[in-house]
């Protein structure tokens, strides 16, 4: 599903360069559910950046249902990743002047589809991580969990093959994490959904298939 | 998808009230004055009920009679006109009126100024007043210096309490005259058939005027077509470089085109030499549109400036649209979505003001008779204005914001 192979990632400035990631080599194949740990400032969202297509590699090559992208330009990546890629993020990034149910909507609003069904979809996603009873609320209004399982439901909507989760758990109590972990592990398991998760918590990672390990941008397993 | 970004427009518009106020207040600004000057401009120097043929129509209004150490600049003497304006190839009508005066009259204790112009019948013919009583006075009237006057409501109300005033008898200038038509109040700003109070010149009390080549006439002249207007003003031109000046030794040359009002304006504001009977009114215009520019720039560059602002504040939200695919261009029509609508409200509390302001001015007494009016014509300029502003102001903002990279955007906006 993702192959990264001999990534480096070096960011330059003019004093300063800094390798972030050096010869990672990764492939996650479809359906599977892994986890990317290490130390702070190993790498790890910036690997997960590579995946979502939100960044390009210095060197190495990035290939997604066995596409390469090196070639694509920034409009073709766009579309890829409204059609294949879902994100949940860390601070979840929802839309504060939007209702729960317009933030959902977001990633649709990028396709050629009615209000209606956009809507409809929006709705089910909401359904599906058990918020059905806040849709007109606003993101202040509720939990962090709760505000986490938004992100999910704007992630999946537009049934993405892969969500990306760069520590979905991080800002949530455990009992929340365990709620959101449970939702990522039922579209997991119900969807196939390819999940790849950046995470601190050998917890949660120790409940994924397979665990990757960054040390000072390189793999270290 | 409209709908989306038309409520969260007005929602980020919302969620900043003192900024978008101090927008607001702006472009709001800005537009008032511009649409004030444009209002103000389309009275003094557009279409009228009083003027419909500017379009074809020429003015001598400034004369400058100048030697090598004398300059006398001021309005065309009489006997100027009347020897070199008349049978001119393309004129399809003259006109030779006088300066408006300011005149005294005297009625039951009260002492009534009024603006007096002395006038030929042909001004009644280029002209168009609307007549609420009798008529104007016709080619025998002025050769045989009838004392006869037409008033304007305003004096017929003044001197009469509004009566019928044809056939009554007006004293004004120590003369004595009969009003034989009464016409609706013409403002001020429009310089060539303003008065209070018209009359045949040749009803002057000394005929010390035909004799002067200096000094208080005009002359309009309507055209046959509007090709024939520069041919007016060379053959014109032309006649006055081979006139015989008074007093020799001291001036050489005389310069009194024939031009269009705005002409006549630029050459008023001494935006150009004096001395060139040429147009001055590409010289004003640039003035006008380097001045007019660098109003608009200062709100825009002020706009443009918060709007960045605005911008990195909503770096997570553009870092979040872009993750989810949102092509470039959907941003960038997004940003300026929501900055159309800003000016938009904007132009409309600017209209508003406009009409207040205009509705003042008119009651102030500033330029009397005065109706400004914001017309379709001069609404449709500030709407134009307003979306142009909004978009000139919207560009370079939305251009930086499309090229945020979703990862610098979701933490913040800073690039690297």
């Amino acid at each position: 599903m993702i192959h990264l192979e001999r990534i480096e990632k070096v960011y330059r400035t003019d004093r300063i360069e800094t390798v972030a990631l050096a010869d990672v080599n990764l492939s996650v194949g479809e359906g599977e559910f892994i986890s990317i740990m290490g130390p702070s400032g190993c790498g790890k969202s910036t690997l997960l950046n590579l995946m979502g297509l939100l960044d390009v590699p210095t060197k190495g090559s990035v290939q997604i249902n066995g596409t390469p992208i090196a070639s694509h330009r920034d409009r073709d990546l766009a579309a890829i990743r409204n059609k294949e890629i879902g994100f949940v993020f860390q601070t979840f990034h929802l839309v504060s002047d939007l209702s729960v149910v317009d933030n959902v909507q977001i990633p649709l609003l990028y396709r050629r589809m009615s209000n209606g069904e956009r809507r409809r979809l929006a709705e089910a996603a909401l359904d599906r991580v058990g918020l059905s009873a806040r849709i007109h609320h606003f993101p202040s209004q509720l939990s962090g969990g709760q505000q986490q399982r938004v992100a999910i439901a704007r992630a999946i909507v537009g049934r993405p093959r892969i969500l990306l989760a760069d520590e979905p758990t991080g800002n949530l109590d455990s009992q929340m994490g365990d709620e959101v972990m449970g939702i990522l592990k039922g579209l997991n398991g119900e969807d196939k959904t390819t999940i790849v998760m950046v995470t601190h918590d050998q917890q949660k990672a120790d409940q994924t298939a397979r665990i990757v390990r960054l040390f000072d941008g390189r793999q270290v397993n | 998808m409209l709908t989306h970004y038309f409520s969260l427009a007005v929602k980020v518009l919302l969620r900043r009230k003192f900024f978008t106020f101090i927008s607001l207040f702006g472009i709001s600004f800005t537009l008032l004055v511009l649409t004030v000057v444009t209002a103000l401009f389309d009275h003094t120097f557009g279409p009228d009920a009083t003027e419909p043929l500017q379009d074809r129509s020429l003015y001598v209004e400034r004369a400058v009679m100048y030697g090598p150490h004398s300059t006398w600049t001021g309005s065309s003497g009489f006997r100027l006109l009347d020897q070199n304006a008349r049978n001119l190839p393309g004129v399809e009508r003259l006109s030779l009126y006088e300066e408006g005066r300011t005149v005294h009259s005297y009625l039951d204790g009260r002492k009534i100024s009024s603006t007096l112009k002395r006038t030929d019948d042909e001004f009644w013919n280029i002209l168009h007043f609307t007549f609420l009583e009798g008529g104007p006075y016709g080619a025998s009237d002025v050769a045989n210096g009838r004392l006869v006057a037409v008033i304007n409501a305003r004096t017929r109300e003044r001197f009469f309490d509004g009566r019928p005033a044809v056939g009554q008898t007006i004293e004004a200038d120590g003369q004595r005259f009969h009003v034989i038509g009464v016409v609706e109040n013409v403002s001020e700003v429009r310089m060539t058939p303003f008065a209070e109070i018209w009359v045949p010149y040749t009803t002057a009390k000394t005929d010390a005027y035909k004799r002067e080549v200096m000094g208080g006439w005009h002359a309009v002249a309507l055209a046959r077509d509007s090709a024939a207007m520069d041919a007016i003003h060379e053959e014109f031109n032309s006649r006055l470089r081979r006139f015989e000046l008074p007093d020799p030794k001291h001036y050489e040359a005389i310069v009194a085109p024939f031009e269009t009002k705005f002409e006549v304006f630029a050459r008023m504001m001494d935006v150009g030499d004096r001395k060139n009977p040429d147009s001055h009114v590409w010289r004003l215009v640039g003035l006008l549109a380097g001045l007019g520019l660098l109003f608009v720039l200062i709100p825009t560059v002020n706009l443009v400036n918060i709007n960045i602002s605005r911008i990195m504040e909503r770096a997570s939200e553009i870092g979040v649209r872009k993750a989810f695919g949102a092509p470039a261009r959907t941003l960038v029509g997004q940003f300026l979505l929501e900055n159309v609508l800003l000016t938009l409200v904007g132009a409309l509390g600017g209209f508003i003001l406009s009409v207040l302001t205009l509705r003042m001015l008119e009651r102030s007494g500033l330029f009397e008779y005065a109706r400004f009016t914001l017309n379709a014509r001069i609404f449709g300029y500030g709407v134009a204005l307003a979306i142009l502003f909004g978009l000139i102001s919207g560009v370079y903002p939305a251009w930086r914001m499309s090229r945020l990279n979703p990862v610098d955007a979701l933490k913040g906006g800073t690039s690297r």
